[in-house]
């Protein structure tokens, strides 16, 4: 079991924070241009689930799966985006978004009042938090890649 | 887990020290700006500027979701109250259109201890608070604006903050490709 990167987007669609951990292959564009493309295919993703779904919606678009790794998405009332990728056999990991919001987001940036809340992240102690977090989770663990 | 849940209590500090803390920091905008209405208006901005962070933290303490109504809004802001201020706010007076309600506080930590001097009338000295709910709507797509029409500092038996819906944010679209 796997964790392989994590996006965070604010309302605007500002890559805030990346991280990753076991990723094998990098998109061939730069972090911003990736960036875009993913809020882009998220907000698209959001809207259509919405829009196509045949009953009301509570709470929207919740996670893809591809053969290879599942995108875990997970969207705050303020319209923070929280994106996980884990390998395909990890148990549901929206509790691990949750957490990474309340236990790291709002403790370590909301909570300092230095760091600006709409650009990206330069904090440290926010980098480190969510390194250990991450490594503490049941899932995260090398594997032979 | 045990050790999660127990980080997330919330830190209990005596609401003296908050209540005088707030009174140094409205003396001092007095004594910066000298006029009246100035002083208001700052207290309002620093509410903003409160509000836009605490939702967060707020949503994450109680994990809930969007509001479908404004009813269901009022409620939470009550929450809201309960557990910053340590206070329960009445919700009362709807309007027709269920656009506007009214918060009732029996009791309002920030004024214990505090009489307003006459020259000073026109002081809104709680007017953080309707900046913290402004701020804190608006990251939440709502646009609110929040008065006060009574207030225990002036001789009225309660304090009543007068809350009204104005209209639904929409949410952002991606910018499109430069």
């Amino acid at each position: 079991m796997t964790i392989y990167n994590f996006y965070l987007f604010d309302k605007n669609g500002t890559l805030l924070y990346y991280a990753e951990w076991f990723r094998v292959k990098q998109s061939g564009m730069t972090r911003e241009e990736e960036g875009k493309l993913m809020y882009g295919m998220l907000f698209s993703l959001k809207t259509f689930v919405t829009r196509i779904s045949p009953m009301d919606v509570k709470e929207g678009f919740l996670y893809y799966k591809t053969s290879k790794y599942v995108l875990n998405y997970f969207e705050t009332p303020t319209g923070l985006k929280f994106v996980l990728n884990t390998d395909i056999v990890s148990p549901n990991n929206r509790d691990i978004l949750q957490q990474i919001y309340s236990q790291i987001y709002v403790e370590y940036v909301v909570k300092n009042p230095l760091c600006s809340m709409n650009e990206a992240i330069e904090s440290e102690l926010f980098k480190t938090k969510l390194d250990e977090f991450i490594k503490r989770t049941p899932i995260y663990s090398v594997r032979s890649v | 887990m045990s050790r999660q849940a127990s980080r997330l209590d919330q830190k209990k500090v005596n609401s003296e020290l908050f209540t005088l803390t707030y009174g140094t920091l409205v003396t001092q905008l007095l004594r910066d700006y000298e006029n009246v209405e100035d002083v208001n208006k700052q207290l309002e901005r620093m509410g903003y500027n409160i509000g836009v962070r605490l939702i967060e933290d707020f949503l994450a303490r109680t994990s809930s979701g969007r509001c479908t109504d404004f009813k269901e809004t009022a409620e939470k802001i009550q929450m809201g109250f309960k557990m910053f201020l340590g206070i329960s706010p009445n919700i009362t007076n709807w309007s027709p259109a269920g656009d506007e309600f009214s918060l009732i506080f029996d009791s309002n930590p920030l004024i214990e201890f505090v009489e307003l001097p006459d020259n000073f009338m026109q002081l809104k000295y709680s007017n953080i608070l309707p900046g913290v709910l402004r701020g804190a709507c608006e990251m939440v797509q709502m646009e609110i604006s929040s008065w006060f029409v009574q207030d225990q500092l002036k001789g009225d038996n309660c304090t009543e903050l007068r809350v009204k819906f104005i209209k639904r944010l929409e949410d952002a679209i991606p910018a499109g490709e430069d």
